[in-house]
């Protein structure tokens, strides 16, 4: 195919989809008043809702289905499956992991965004100085991958061997002797960590700075007159008038590591003690074979998002009383 | 359509006495040195590993394999043959990835964000039986992890002809990304006053007028920020386009090319790191131009009182 | 999404455009008339003529040894008129099941391990080798690897290329400045060893780290241990669990691995302690034996690609290997890779394809496509005088040995909860201090009941 043939095809969808919603939004506007909400809201979310059906709810359902059948999917088990995460000692490690991932990431990520949201906020060179730390998003899979190795890469102390990792070469001036930083457990994680929170915290500082830049200056003012200084301005003004965003940032970031997979995948394969939920579900289902166990860890993945899901819920009660 | 007597909400007095946003830039409210150094090491701690890598996507292959980019600086050897081999025809020929990636982004990111966007509407500001339970539900379905989708998707699309197509990617694309597309538009268009659109509704606008002449023009800097993220997302995925297209230089995107320049066995780091910096390029433009529809915040605040 | 990377016959750069054997002997086929019975495509009649037939190929086979692969397709092609549509991909492993299992294979699959093959004909989509390439495979290959190929009975999978891992490199010059001789059985291998540790160095390199597939170096050494001290018979035994995985014999040869690997004198030159087998990467592994800072490191032919370039792989250069020996010098066990070619349609032009990828045209072809090297296979019809690089000689001549006895790398053949899960972590555990008892017996827990 050439690239105009493709650019052609990208046109045609464009096109389709554009006279789709086009047709949504002309039935959508025949009804009007308070009675045709329903239809409209029918209209609305027909499109999102048969998409979704179709690509996660049925395939999550499936998944649920196989997770209570064996590794070829074949004989029903009961709950062996769970059983099984529940007491494999190397599975409770896992389990360990996954909780500490997200207690620490989310919280750190969205820390470090917001502090530095505020920091550049109105500062000169602004757009260059959240570009940076928007950078680390920008960056493919592969590119970070290298990009770490060359911080935590391991060479021994000895004659003639230079380190090649930023880590250890820090140590060594500063008179230490080169870690095995992705081996020690249980700090190899922590390494881990550092990885997605660097990623993640460019989305917090984006959704943060700009929902910061929405705080009514007269508030601001407000305080100022009252004489509240920086931390207060911080507490009292700050956190509250951007609590929305901020639950929403906790929340995204909160998911995402949930699913992470990628980053102890391609650093550590998940050995020496590292691995987390996400990627046994990858390694069971797609090289172990192992269906039924794989589904039943994405099961545990969805149960794992409940807490966060009522905090949501909570959170969203909490907005509708305003 | 008959709106368009409709007087547009935005100068009503109570409205604009609460959502008045500065206009006038403030001075900065932490003004310490230390507050300014903070950021600057905060600056050049995230910087500094990809830093490292650009160093090293300009360094010999054997000199990146034996001591650390730092070293650049006291031994400075440059060259541009990784980036010379990741682009040549012979490693790959990235050229041809790179139209694919384009073809599979924009749909990819324009039909989410529509989608989500009405989405959004409904669960925000319709109200209707089973509301708040329909969103709790579509946001909830972030979790489901893509590769159990893989499967039953690819089978679909089988039936249905697609399979191999860049079609398969747009839907699938389009379908993973809106709940976490729903959820913030959702947030962000709450954070509308309630006023505006009652507002809207009491001259008689009808919801798809409200939709486009209040809530869209407020949504711009939200709906920017979004298309930069699954812009990113779309740009930098492997998996989905490898299932449903497959790896072929047709259709495969240019994270596949990236992926098969280090060779079959191989840590080709200096052609992955030319490669990375290559593929950074596009996200980082359009991050940068997009960045100004969102410098005044999520909503566009500047409601004029 | 790492590929499994091991096993792979493999092939170093080779740019060249070299073939002059395919295009310019068959010219180039003319649209209109049946190109079959052109000068230098009598080969090639049988096939028919295939004009406007399209077969897809899907490997894990990418740059640059993809090349070689697909001007080795070319003879083919002009001379038949078929297009070989080749698609070469990293994560070949996982997404041919996802696409096998989705109803959405490719015409054909070229597949690096037996217990892949297994999966994918378990999924159903496989096709039965026709009868060509069955004659074929029975006239090229010995037994063992028409085995390979072969599942419940039903052979599926013709091998294409192969690898020799019982290999261990070593640095030429280092043997003739110190009067080193290649050790010939496993005790001498030894001695040398504690030589060279008696002298301040320590002797071997290692490095396990691959990805996802962290830890397969060691299954490897586990193999060839196990071969060299049990025998095939006893080896086929362990591999297809006949004997449980935390029996003696396989408990023994873990540990005489460990006298190499988890002995500090020993290991790991140039990278650490014991523990950097573990962190390193495989394919850096080797690289110290260039600083002199190591004098053996254990690892397949393929490895041969991955010296840097400049490097002179051979017997008078900077490095090259010799055959791991056996516990004497009568019994030649020779562990090693290779690939398959399974196919998962039976169109007509499917089967010619697939047959003449079974042929020693193709596998001289492929030999001659492979410029500089990298490419080796048990086809005996291989003309071995035609390798170029003198490590593919000296794995030929190891493959086409009357004395060799040859064995498929066992964890490629285990099922994939085991070898190409928990063989792997636990090897890894084991490296990093795990006792050997606990690892036979984590490993033997994990297989599938």
């Amino acid at each position: 195919m050439s690239n105009t043939a493709k650019f052609l095809e990208m046109g045609y969808a464009i096109l389709i989809f554009v006279a789709i919603v086009g047709v949504i939004l002309f039935i959508a506007n025949r009804f009007s008043g308070r009675k045709g909400d329903r239809a409209v809201a029918s209209a609305f979310l027909a499109p999102t809702l048969i998409v979704l059906s179709v690509g996660l709810v049925y395939p999550g359902l499936r998944t649920v289905y196989e997770s209570f059948f064996d590794a070829a999917g074949k004989a029903f088990i009961g709950l062996d499956n769970y059983s099984t995460i529940f007491t494999d000692s190397d599975e409770i490690t896992v389990l360990r992991n996954t909780v500490v991932w997200v207690l620490i990431t989310p919280f750190f990520a969205t820390g470090i965004g917001l502090l530095y949201a505020i920091l550049v906020d109105k500062a000169r060179l602004e757009s260059f100085a959240k570009a940076l730390i928007f950078l680390p998003m920008a960056i493919s899979f592969v590119g970070a991958s290298i990009i770490w190795k060359f911080i935590y890469e391991y060479r021994p102390e000895q004659s003639g061997i230079k380190q090649i990792g930023l880590l250890n070469q820090v140590v060594v001036w500063l008179g230490g002797s080169p870690q095995q930083w992705l081996l020690n457990k249980p700090w190899n994680n922590v390494f881990l960590i550092v990885i997605m929170i660097w990623i993640q915290a460019g989305f917090a500082m984006t959704v943060l700075s700009a929902a910061i830049k929405a705080i009514p200056e007269d508030i601001v003012e407000a305080a100022r007159l009252d004489g509240v200084k920086a931390w207060g301005m911080f507490r009292f003004v700050t956190v509250p008038s951007i609590r929305p965003a901020l639950v929403v940032v906790l929340t995204t970031i909160g998911i995402a590591t949930l699913k992470v997979f990628d980053i102890v995948r391609t650093v550590t394969g998940g050995q020496f003690g590292t691995s987390v939920v996400a990627n046994e579900f990858y390694s069971q289902s797609f090289r172990a074979d192992n269906q039924g166990l794989g589904a039943a860890l994405a099961v545990l993945l969805f149960l794992l998002v409940i807490p966060i899901v009522l905090y949501n819920i909570r959170q969203l009660r909490a907005s509708e009383g305003r | 359509m008959t709106s368009s007597s409709i007087p547009l909400p935005l100068t009503k007095q109570p409205v604009a006495a609460t959502v008045s946003v500065a206009a006038g830039r403030a001075k900065k409210r932490l003004t310490s040195p230390w507050a300014s150094l903070f950021a600057v090491v905060l600056a050049i701690l995230w910087t500094l590993p990809t830093f490292g890598l650009a160093l090293s996507s300009l360094r010999p292959e054997r000199a990146i394999k034996t001591s650390g980019w730092w070293t650049f600086f006291s031994n400075p050897q440059v060259t541009l043959d990784n980036y010379r081999a990741a682009l040549s025809s012979d490693g790959g020929g990235l050229s041809s990835y790179f139209v694919n990636s384009f073809v599979i982004t924009i749909p990819a990111v324009i039909i989410p964000v529509c989608l989500a966007s009405l989405a959004a509407y409904a669960f925000a500001w319709i109200d209707f039986k089973g509301r708040n339970l329909l969103f709790v539900a579509v946001f909830a379905l972030q979790i489901i992890p893509i590769q159990v989708t893989l499967i039953p998707l690819l089978s679909l699309y089988v039936k249905a002809g697609l399979a191999g197509s860049f079609w398969t990617i747009w839907l699938s694309h389009s379908t993973f990304a809106l709940p976490l597309a729903i959820f913030l538009l959702h947030n962000f268009m709450k954070e509308i006053p309630r006023e505006l659109i009652e507002a809207a509704r009491m001259d008689g606008a009808g919801h798809v007028q409200i939709f486009f002449r209040v809530l869209m023009p407020l949504m711009t800097p939200a709906l920017a920020a979004f298309g930069i993220f699954q812009f990113l997302w779309v740009w930098n995925d492997l998996l989905v386009a490898l299932t449903f297209a497959g790896g072929t230089p047709e259709v495969a995107p240019l994270t596949v090319g990236i992926a098969n320049l280090s060779g079959t066995r191989g840590t080709a780091w200096h052609l992955l790191s030319a490669g990375a910096f290559i593929s950074i390029v596009i996200p980082l433009t359009v991050f940068l131009a997009l960045q100004r529809f969102f410098v005044r915040g999520l909503l566009a605040g500047g409601l004029k009182g | 999404m790492t590929a499994r990377t091991k096993g792979r016959g493999a092939v170093a750069a080779a740019g060249v455009l070299a073939l002059a054997l395919g295009a310019s002997a068959c010219g180039t086929a003319k649209k209109s008339t049946t190109s079959t019975g052109k000068s230098g495509c009598e080969a090639y009649s049988q096939y028919g003529n295939l004009k406007g037939k399209t077969v897809s190929i899907y490997t894990g086979i990418v740059t640059p040894e993809d090349k070689p692969h697909t001007d080795s397709y070319k003879p083919f092609e002009s001379c038949t008129g078929a297009t070989i549509k080749y698609e070469g991909d990293k994560s070949f492993e996982a997404q041919v099941l996802v696409r096998a299992k989705a109803g959405n294979p490719p015409d054909l699959a070229i597949v690096p391990q037996p217990g892949l093959v297994k999966q994918l004909v378990a999924t159903g989509a496989a096709k039965a080798a026709p009868a060509a390439v069955q004659a074929n495979v029975d006239k090229f290959w010995n037994k063992d690897w028409k085995g390979y190929g072969t599942v419940n009975g039903t052979f599926y999978a013709a091998p294409l290329g192969a690898s020799v891992k019982s290999l261990v490199w070593y640095s030429p010059k280092e043997f003739k400045d110190k009067g080193y001789k290649v050790p010939t059985t496993l005790d001498e291998l030894k001695t040398l060893s504690d030589t060279i540790a008696a002298g301040g160095k320590k002797p071997w390199c290692a490095g396990v780290a691959s990805g996802d597939a962290t830890g397969w170096p060691i299954t490897d050494w586990m193999e060839d241990m196990m071969l060299r001290l049990y025998g095939p018979a006893e080896y086929d035994k362990w591999v297809n669990h006949q004997i449980a995985f935390n029996s003696p014999e396989p408990t023994a040869a873990l540990d005489k691995v460990g006298e190499f690997l988890k002995n500090s004198k020993y290991v790991n030159g140039g990278l650490g302690n014991v523990q950097s087998i573990a962190s390193t990467t495989f394919q850096d592994a080797g690289l110290p034996i260039l600083d002199g800072t190591c004098s053996f490191h254990r690892q397949a032919s393929f490895y041969a690609a991955n010296w840097p370039k400049g490097t002179k792989v051979a017997e008078d250069g900077d490095v090259f290997a010799f055959y791991l020996p056996g516990v004497d010098t009568t019994s030649k066990p020779v562990l090693g890779g290779g690939e398959f070619i399974l196919a998962f349609s039976d169109r007509p032009e499917v089967k010619a394809f697939q047959t003449y990828l079974s042929t020693d045209t193709w596998a001289n072809n492929k030999v001659a496509s492979s410029p500089a090297g990298g490419w080796v296979s048990a086809n005996k019809g291989l003309d071995v005088n035609k390798l170029t690089s003198p490590i593919d000689k000296l794995a030929a001549q190891i493959l086409q040995d009357p004395k060799a006895v040859f064995r498929f790398d066992g964890s490629d053949q285990m099922p994939a909860a085991v070898g190409s899960d928990a063989f792997w972590k636990q090897a890894t555990n084991w490296i990093t201090g795990q006792s050997t008892k606990d690892t036979v017996n984590k490993i033997e827990a994990a297989w599938p009941k």
